[in-house]
């Protein structure tokens, strides 16, 4: 599928384009916004803003909980001893590894977490432009044919032209 | 920005080169040194009855005290959103990493039959040897093996914009190393907030890893019941220790990163500052748990107690013990609370001090009281042999092979923090 987009200095240029587009009929879910760094401060920032990666991680902490309760247990108890008795395992020193093993769930979580919900590891390849890091911003469109009404709201006004990619 | 912060990846000098020759060339005699012990037996070290850990545990305690470095201090100013902590995190979570990889291998340097390390592994018992998780040995090792898996992803997880950064900047092989680490990352607004929310998570979750594992590292010496280490306060003593000794190892870093990359309009007297007047309010805590230790220890008059403490006070041992204080409480509090001297050269300078007082530290902690246990029949002494003390200085060698490495491969500075603290101070 070709992408057209183009680069933008500041981020009120880059919002004004994003505007244009959607002026032009094309939905949000299809503009392409990409930047060297956070957007936080404005307005192109906030999309997608909703997370579950809190809850991920939380049950990545709670998967590790279980393990590191069952670990120490299911090992003193699969060892054939005669202990007359005695608890073979006790909670005091089991804590640590409970604790241990939690945190490294909630930890393995987030990664995972990160990697599915931002769509990281993709087949496709990213659009290459070194532009991004010196703080231009892209704003594109991924369309099957260039339309001229779409080339137009991507202008990018003298400091630059509308790139084509495949 | 950009360009400077790449640079150092990009273009590789002849002194570079040299460099990593001498470093690889020390870290080598290192390897040929263990390879010397693992042949001829453990005997060839110092240690031996009745002090069994002496150089290689004091080396362990000691780097794993420098990994606290990184991630605890990256993840607290991550936390309270510190504007100054952008160009020192990646500095400090590297710190970690490394630090962390070469006080791992002191355990394994320390077995009589290495290749057997595997034992060390506490799993189920399929091959009927009980892995004993009442050890305090056996929490080392999940202790470290947690905190070393979040550490590396902590460095990592804000590394991946600046790969695709260096992946839009570089060509043949290179590109194709650099695509593989970028994991595909675009920079979309949604991965932006996806990156942040995780970092944050991150440094909820590593900080009481952090210190946990300096905690742990302490029950190792706590639970055994030999004089002076049977103590409630070795714990949070030990952590302190370890956040004293990981600020002044990250000091030492940056000035010596600012120098040799070029990287003076980034790492700024200020950070040095900073920096200097958590490791002056560290040295003031640490010598405040000293005094609390020692005074409790005088005040019980314990006999077996007070042996390893006249060791350590004005016999064998006190030369060590004074040169600590000195170089841990003496030399920093003089420069550091005065502000004309809290300069760059001079933060550098008493983070050098209190890197050899704190390794003075974990020696006195471990040798006085392995040689002076509870009946004088079992007393004894140390001294270090030549493989020891080529190990120890190779793994100081390793720390600066593996930062000079890292930085070939990544910037040493966080290009997109650092572009994103320019408009959110």
């Amino acid at each position: 599928m070709r992408t057209l987009y183009s680069l933008f200095r500041d981020r009120e240029a880059a919002l004004d384009a994003v505007d244009r587009l959607r002026l032009a009929g094309v939905a949000d879910r299809d503009i392409i916004v990409r930047s060297g760094e956070p957007l936080d401060d404005c307005e192109l920032g906030q999309r997608d803003r909703g997370t579950w990666l809190p809850w991920i991680s939380t049950a990545g902490g709670l998967v590790g909980l279980a393990a590191g309760t069952w670990l120490p247990r299911a090992t003193a108890a699969g060892w054939p001893i005669s202990t007359g008795g005695i608890p073979a395992s006790s909670w005091w020193p089991n804590l640590i590894i409970v604790f241990e093993l939690t945190m490294l769930g909630a930890i393995l979580a987030t990664v995972a977490g990160l990697i599915v919900t931002a769509g990281l590891i993709s087949r496709s390849t990213p659009i290459r432009e070194p532009a991004l890091a010196d703080g231009w911003i892209l704003v594109g469109v991924a369309t099957p044919k260039p339309i001229a009404h779409i080339e137009e709201a991507l202008d990018p006004g003298g400091v630059g032209s509308v790139k084509t990619v495949n | 920005m950009t360009e400077a912060l790449l640079q150092p990846v990009l273009r590789t000098s002849w002194r570079f080169v040299v460099l990593v020759l001498v470093l690889g060339a020390i870290v080598a005699a290192g390897v040929a040194a263990w390879l010397y012990q693992v042949y001829y037996g453990i005997g060839m070290a110092g240690i031996g009855w009745p002090v069994f850990w002496a150089f290689y545990v004091t080396n362990f305690v000691f780097w794993i005290g420098i990994s606290h470095a990184g991630t605890l201090v990256s993840a607290i100013l991550r936390l309270v959103n510190a504007g100054w902590r952008r160009p020192v995190t990646r500095c400090a979570e590297a710190i970690t990493v490394f630090a962390l990889m070469i006080g791992a291998l002191f355990p394994i340097i320390h077995l009589g039959r290495p290749w057997l390390f595997f034992w060390l592994v506490p799993y189920p018992s399929e091959r009927m040897i009980w892995p004993n998780f009442q050890s305090p040995l056996v929490w080392d090792f999940f202790a470290i093996n947690t905190y070393l898996t979040g550490s590396v992803l902590f460095l990592l997880l804000p590394l991946i914009p600046d790969f695709a950064l260096l992946r839009d900047r570089t060509t043949g092989m290179r590109r194709k190393i650099y695509t593989a680490l970028a994991l595909g990352w675009r920079g979309t607004p949604r991965q932006w907030h996806r990156l942040e929310a995780a970092m944050t998570i991150m440094a909820v979750v590593i900080l009481p890893v952090a210190v946990s594992v300096h905690t742990i590292v302490s029950f190792d010496f706590s639970m055994a019941p030999v004089p002076m280490w049977h103590s409630t306060i070795f714990g949070p003593y030990f952590v302190a220790g370890a956040i004293f000794s990981g600020i002044a190892a990250l000091i030492v870093v940056m000035a010596a990163l600012r120098k040799a990359l070029h990287l003076e309009a980034f790492l700024l007297p200020l950070h040095f500052d900073n920096l200097g007047k958590l490791l002056l309010m560290m040295s003031l805590l640490w010598a405040y748990f000293v005094f609390a230790e020692r005074l409790t220890t005088w005040y019980g008059n314990d006999p077996s107690e007070m042996a390893v403490f006249w060791a350590t006070q004005r016999g064998t041992y006190a030369p060590l013990y004074w040169t600590m204080v000195v170089c841990n409480l003496v030399i920093p509090v003089g420069i550091l609370s005065i502000s004309r001297l809290r300069t760059i050269t001079g933060c550098a300078a008493a983070a050098v001090s209190v890197l050899i007082g704190m390794w003075i530290e974990r020696f006195l902690i471990i040798v006085p009281a392995l040689g002076h246990k509870y009946l004088p029949y079992s007393w004894g002494t140390y001294r270090p042999q030549a493989v020891e003390i080529v190990i120890t200085v190779s793994t100081f060698a390793a720390m600066v092979l593996l930062y000079a490495l890292f930085s070939k491969l990544a910037p040493v500075i966080s290009v997109w923090e650092l572009r994103a603290g320019e408009r959110t101070p």
